[in-house]
């Protein structure tokens, strides 16, 4: 008796989709850009995780599984050029002490001079964010409050909840203190709160 | 007690280290009084979930 012949059944193949597959390596290229500062070394990470994913000629279903998977690949490239490459660090994000003095100064204006909240800056509930995280709009503010980080703290920012490195890690890479950085992701995470808070939980969308 | 500031400063740091005994004691006394730090602490947790799903994109589309 022979096996049965078992054909898995047929997918749609994303790969071949040419609109999808520009769209998701632009998608790609604004990630990898923003976390390596550098475009062209950028463009060969993206590369490298599209053939990574190429390479083991699956299909994939839905767009999704196909879109996580070049992502999570992107992701480790990503994590291996940032630590085999101490070259990456640009001198514009060493840490200038009057700088950071400055704005300092302008971040604290959302307490009272005692530290504690104005009243109008004071955060408000966010009602349901997992239903927000399934709307498209929704992701469009989220990206649109990211880009308009500063540059470094939308790095320090991503390498910490994006690529989950840790504080040691990215201390050493961006080549300050731990108490600098602490500085900076504070920063990152209460200006991304307040955009989100402004352009999104407070139109009631 | 601590102020608003010192306290999300640390509601931020909870994120990536752990606190020590006397700063989440501080935390803790402050957020039970301070609605807008209550809320500044979930959104901190909020923020980093989000940030997980935006580069898995699975359940987006």
């Amino acid at each position: 008796m022979t096996a049965p012949n078992i054909v898995a059944p047929q997918t749609h193949d994303w790969t071949q989709d040419e609109a999808f597959m520009s769209e998701l390596r632009q998608q790609m290229l604004k990630f990898a850009t923003l976390q390596l500062q550098d475009a062209s070394i950028a463009e060969d990470a993206v590369q490298d995780a599209f053939i990574g994913a190429l390479k083991n000629q699956q299909t994939f279903g839905r767009r999704a599984s196909f879109k996580t998977w070049v992502f999570a690949i992107l992701k480790h490239k990503i994590i291996d050029v940032i630590r085999n490459n101490q070259r990456l660090v640009p001198s514009s994000l060493v840490q200038n002490d009057e700088e950071d003095e400055a704005g300092l100064e302008v971040w604290d204006q959302q307490f009272d001079n005692r530290g504690y909240w104005h009243l109008s800056e004071r955060p408000t509930a966010w009602q349901q964010p997992s239903e927000s995280a399934a709307s498209d709009q929704f992701w469009r503010v989220f990206e649109a409050c990211l880009e308009g980080l500063p540059g470094q703290y939308s790095r320090a920012y991503m390498m910490r909840e994006f690529i989950g490195l840790s504080t040691n890690e990215i201390c050493q890479q961006l080549v300050m203190t731990e108490n600098s950085l602490n500085v900076l992701l504070y920063r990152a995470r209460s200006k991304l709160r307040k955009c989100l808070q402004t352009n999104w939980i407070d139109k009631g969308a | 007690m601590m102020n608003c500031k010192s306290a999300t400063q640390l509601l931020s740091q909870a994120q990536d280290r752990k606190l020590t005994f006397i700063e989440s004691t501080s935390v803790k006394l402050h957020t039970a009084m301070c609605k807008g730090c209550r809320n500044y602490g979930m959104q901190m947790k909020q923020l980093s979930d989000l940030s997980k799903r935006f580069i898995q994109p699975e359940p987006r589309s």
